[in-house]
């Protein structure tokens, strides 16, 4: 009796899940072999191991490193003195809030801010600065995309912060350590899941998102999303975005299975 | 205190960078200027520009219908979703489930859109709202079980007992037990999906081929072509219809419970 009941619920659920979940991921993966003439082979693997491939992933690798380390050094701090104010519930959903303003209005107010007359241009001739070239360099993807990641990097670490019981670090400072040490013996070690999950949160977005370089780096800054949409919408080379696509899923397990998958 | 001082400081800093893109972005809106610097006077041409401007409104209810069509077919799907996984009898079916439920929640936009993009080709659904629509149930399915599974969980099998003894047959068991007492967090699940189509970008973008488009797409393709204060307008517009949103979602929330880190959209 049980039995049947479940079987009827999970007949459009599973169907979803081969549709839409086991279905595209295979579809890659099978796409990833032909190459742009329709030839089944393992050119396209090999053409990621050439240079300029190879060269752009190491790039969007390091990119994603920066933003999320500068990101971490940044928000800890920020998620740490969160937690001694008085109404922290209310601080942190001021935090959380501009997560829901869609990405693109975000990245687009930059374009006005690092624009040739913007505010950031003017606020360099205020110190005899001339106008610099802001938009459309390494500088501005990394601001832009720090800017945008820094919630998600709060949060977790924030709730990591919130769990740790007090007395613990009362009882380190009783016992003579130092802030310092305290810190680096008791603190950071105990919410160090919550930065790994802050850090997944921030390295997997950071290499994929296309739309960033597009509008904030011009073509100065390829990732591999960037590599993924050009070969799909714009080359129409199927074969090797997909084949850029497996390694970025690669990538993902990767980085899910060091820093431990807690969703 | 002389720390505290510099805490606070710290703190402030985070908040004005946070926000004043956000306000830049606002308060040119109103600039009769014409462009993102020199506020020349305050106008409101760019709101008018917007409200006459037929495409964009067309634009915009394609958005609303996507949204409103999509969130409610995903939000049938996750609850009967989740009542699969709650019913699942071993613990490792369980736990599959799961795990195939979180791919499309962890996997970055470009893949879903490049994926669903070979999908639609090779099965023959023309680009366009279709394709799009069935993209957003798609990618909203796992977010309504999320929310809806940690009421199912919550729920005391004892009820269900107690229905079964009293003489209720398995449909009332579910209509008249099961759903009532889930329903905030269908409620909450709806609202979820709805955020996450109004919001999505990239994977409609893939999937949306030429002569269909949602309001993310129309302006990520202005802003490529450069700044345009009825961009600006729009945004402020939108910013107001989110703040709405989220004041509607806490007022839910209130009431339900969240797991941990889904309240946030990349």
């Amino acid at each position: 009796m049980q039995n049947r009941t479940r079987n009827i619920y999970l007949i459009p659920y599973a169907l979803w899940i081969v549709l839409f979940v086991v279905a595209p991921i295979l579809l890659i993966l099978y796409y990833s072999f032909f190459d742009i003439d329709g030839h089944f082979g393992l050119v396209n693997y090999e053409k990621f191991f050439t240079p300029v491939y190879f060269k752009m992933a190491l790039s969007s690798f390091w990119y994603a490193f920066l933003i999320t380390a500068i990101c971490l050094v940044i928000s800890y701090p920020t998620a740490y003195l969160l937690t001694k104010t008085k109404h922290k519930q209310l601080w942190l959903l001021l935090i959380i809030l501009p997560t829901w303003i869609n990405l693109l209005l975000k990245a687009y107010a930059f374009l006005g801010i690092f624009g040739t007359y913007g505010f950031a241009n003017a606020v360099l001739g205020l110190f005899g600065i001339g106008p610099k070239q802001i938009l459309f360099t390494d500088f501005s993807f990394l601001f832009v995309s720090v800017y945008i990641f820094i919630p998600f990097m709060i949060l977790p670490i924030f709730n990591a912060l919130e769990e740790l019981n007090p007395s613990l670090t009362d009882a380190s400072r009783d016992l003579g350590a130092s802030p310092w040490t305290t810190f680096r013996r008791v603190i950071f070690p105990l919410t160090i899941d919550g930065v790994k999950s802050g850090c997944q949160a921030v390295f997997i977005p950071a290499l994929s998102l296309f739309m960033l370089t597009r509008l904030i780096a011009g073509n100065r800054v390829i990732t591999l999303g960037t590599a993924i949409e050009e070969h799909f919408l714009v080359t129409q080379d199927w074969g090797m975005g997909s084949t850029v696509a497996v390694f970025l899923i690669l990538i993902m397990a990767l980085i899910m299975i060091v820093t431990g998958i807690r969703r | 205190m002389k720390k505290k001082i510099g805490a606070n400081i710290y703190l402030i800093a985070v908040f004005i960078i946070l926000y004043a893109p956000i306000f830049y972005l606002m308060i040119y809106s109103f600039n009769s200027g014409g462009a993102m610097h020199d506020f020349k006077g305050f106008t409101l041409e760019w709101y008018k520009e917007v409200f006459h401007d037929t495409r964009l409104i067309v634009i915009v209810l394609n958005t609303l219908v996507i949204a409103l069509l999509s969130s409610a077919i995903a939000t049938i799907f996750g609850v009967l979703g989740a009542l699969a996984i709650a019913n699942a009898r071993s613990r490792r079916t369980k736990n599959m489930l799961l795990t195939l439920n979180n791919v499309l929640i962890v996997s970055p936009d470009v893949i879903i859109g490049a994926s669903f993009l070979i999908l639609y080709t090779l099965i023959g659904i023309k680009l366009g709202f279709t394709s799009v629509l069935i993209s957003h149930i798609a990618f909203s399915i796992p977010i309504v079980v999320l929310m809806v599974l940690p009421k199912l969980q919550e729920m005391s099998p004892t009820l269900i007992d107690a229905a079964r003894d009293l003489g209720a047959t398995r449909r009332d068991v579910l209509t008249r037990v099961v759903l009532p007492f889930i329903s905030p967090g269908i409620l909450a699940g709806f609202f979820m999906a709805l955020t996450y189509s109004l919001d999505d970008f990239a994977v409609t973008f893939f999937v949306t081929g030429n002569g269909f488009s949602t309001l993310s797409v129309e302006i990520y393709s202005r802003a490529r072509q450069g700044i345009s204060l009825s961009i600006n307008a729009l945004s402020t517009l939108i910013f107001l219809f989110t703040i709405i949103l989220v004041i509607g979602y806490y007022f839910i929330n209130r009431k339900s419970v969240r797991p941990n880190g889904v309240g946030m959209r990349q």
